[in-house]
């Protein structure tokens, strides 16, 4: 070996030392812990390979948690993603004036942070059964809003506690992009002779499409992967995937460990999906942006 | 155009009052503990808690060294992807994104299985070492932001340069790493301290599973068994998370480098 060829290896082992404490951090923090779980869900108490967690997964009760998540994830992150785009378009091309952008934006950050227990405290004493809006409807319209049926502890109740982190996340994310949209496509389209209508249709739209459907499914996962606020509203009584995976992580309630471990992977599997068309549909957005 | 005006008007109301309704709710709920008229009588009630206190300075502590060890980690990696290895870059981002990819509970589900006190690094063998566990799971929950806050100020420096100019004049890596880099990223760096903090003061899932005693697992605590302190809960975690991002913004106001995009 040549002096330069030992002086470029010593090189490169000094390159590779210097992120080796960051490596190592994710490999027992974040990739160790993973795999852990994704291999105990391919394997039988014995350690023998098998499929018979996944196939577990396939049972009444854990198919309805699962579709009540997806449920949940789904209507808040339409809901919020639908309304969360009207916002952004209302501050952005909507007239307003420039106070209301700022401070549309900065609430935004704060209440796109706001989740968790407290997020569920703030609901109960606006929706629950005493609370402010509920004793509003009821003391000076008329309507007892739990005898239409309402519940929040319910599907309903969820989703719309969700949308209130969901619309400032979507704020936050959906804004630069329609502040990306050029004046000039606008007046060409208008040149050419194309109504309002069809520029939204035709160009503003499609050039949005990805980011908007990229932030929807970061949304999705963003909610399918929350328990804290849904754990305190509702306790254990409402079976969403990540309350059934906290119940058996606490109390292996389904008596198998490695089907818990499949459930777990069930979640990754689902989050993981939505990320990567997220990333992937990312990528084809900032073809716009330069 | 003028229909277009009424119609951003009235998104802009109907999302004000989604925003501020369940706001006042929860305060005016805060105020109803004295029967027949408004009190702050919860708020006394939560601050004369001692476990409100215990669990509170807890989790500020817990926050002060995940920002401490996080900012340790990923300013130095940050720095050599960018100086050595900008190869790895895309390979470290996907890293660092993951924790948003891979939900929380179950991040911490691995924990407890791997790092058992039968295990062989028996984390959880100990309150201490649950406690060391539980700092490194915030950091790891904190990654993204904090890695994407100090990767954008890092942007607007010229590592090359800046290493090259320290290194003629006789600085040390550490000298480099500490006078040079980190005064130089600190906006990045203080950035993803507010959202850490933010994060780390509300997070229920990883202290309760690893069973410490934090503040997420106490406000859930209160909210299972108390009527009128959780509201007033609620808003002590608003103003909290409020005050952080505030003082991001000021942070990220003042600095000359591109506002970080979520």
């Amino acid at each position: 070996m040549s002096a330069k060829q030992a002086i470029d290896l010593k090189k490169t082992a000094i390159d590779w030392l210097g992120i080796t404490p960051f490596l190592l951090f994710a490999v027992m923090f974040l990739i160790a812990p993973t795999l852990y779980l994704v291999t105990g869900a391919f394997v039988n108490p014995a350690g023998e390979f098998t499929f018979e967690n996944i196939a577990g997964l396939f049972t009444d009760k854990i198919l309805a948690s699962y579709w009540i998540s997806i449920k949940v994830s789904l209507a808040s992150s339409i809901g919020g993603a639908l309304i969360g785009f009207a916002l952004a378009w209302a501050v952005v091309l909507g007239g307003l004036p420039s106070w209301i952008r700022s401070s549309l934006l900065t609430f935004s950050g704060v209440a796109s942070n706001f989740a968790g227990v407290p997020l569920a405290f703030a609901f109960l004493a606006t929706l629950g059964r005493t609370g402010l809006v509920t004793m509003i409807l009821n003391n000076w319209f008329g309507i007892n809003l739990y005898a239409t049926g309402f519940n929040l502890l319910s599907f309903v109740g969820l989703t719309l506690t969700y949308m209130y982190f969901q619309i400032p996340l979507m704020v936050l994310i959906i804004t630069p992009a329609l502040d990306g949209l050029k004046k000039e496509w606008r007046e060409a389209a208008e040149i050419l002779g194309a109504t309002n209508g069809q520029y939204w249709t035709k160009v503003a739209l499609p050039i949005l499409f990805p980011s908007i459907l990229g932030t929807t499914l970061l949304l999705f996962a963003n909610a399918f992967g929350a328990i804290a606020t849904a754990y305190s509203l509702t306790g254990s009584t409402f079976n969403i995937v990540p309350i059934q995976l906290y119940a058996q992580i606490r109390g292996d309630v389904l008596h198998n460990p490695n089907l818990g471990y499949a459930l777990a992977l069930g979640m990754i599997v689902i989050t993981g999906i939505s990320n990567l068309i997220y990333i992937w549909l990312r990528m084809r957005a900032e073809r716009w942006q330069k | 155009m003028k229909t277009q005006k009424i119609g951003a008007w009235i998104a802009v109301l109907f999302g004000a009052s989604y925003f501020i309704i369940p706001l006042i709710a929860t305060f005016e709920f805060s105020l109803r503990m004295r029967r027949g008229e408004y009190s702050f009588d919860a708020y006394r009630s939560v601050f004369s808690d001692i476990q409100f206190r215990e669990s509170f300075s807890y989790s500020i502590v817990m926050a002060v060294l995940t920002i401490i060890f996080g900012v340790l980690l990923v300013v130095p990696t940050a720095y050599w992807v960018r100086l050595r290895l900008p190869s790895m870059r895309p390979v470290v981002e996907f890293i660092t994104l993951m924790p948003l990819v891979i939900p929380a509970i179950v991040i911490v589900f691995g924990y407890l299985r791997l790092y058992n006190s039968s295990s062989f690094i028996p984390f959880t063998g100990s309150a201490r070492g649950t406690d060391l566990l539980l700092m490194f799971s915030f950091m790891t929950l904190s990654l993204p932001y904090m890695y994407r806050s100090v990767d954008t100020a890092m942007r607007t420096i010229d590592v090359g340069t800046l290493t090259e100019a320290a290194q003629s004049l006789g600085a040390t890596w550490p000298t480099i790493m500490f006078k040079c880099i980190f005064p130089n990223v600190m906006s990045g760096v203080l950035s993803g301290a507010f959202i850490t903090f933010a994060i780390v003061i509300g997070e229920f899932t990883m202290p309760s599973l690893l069973n410490r005693p934090a503040f997420g697992p106490y406000l859930q605590l209160i909210g299972a068994n108390r009527a009128y302190e959780p509201p007033a809960l609620a808003i002590i975690a608003f103003a909290i998370t409020w005050g952080c991002m505030a003082l991001l913004q000021l942070v990220s106001r003042f600095s000359k480098s591109a506002p970080s995009k979520p």
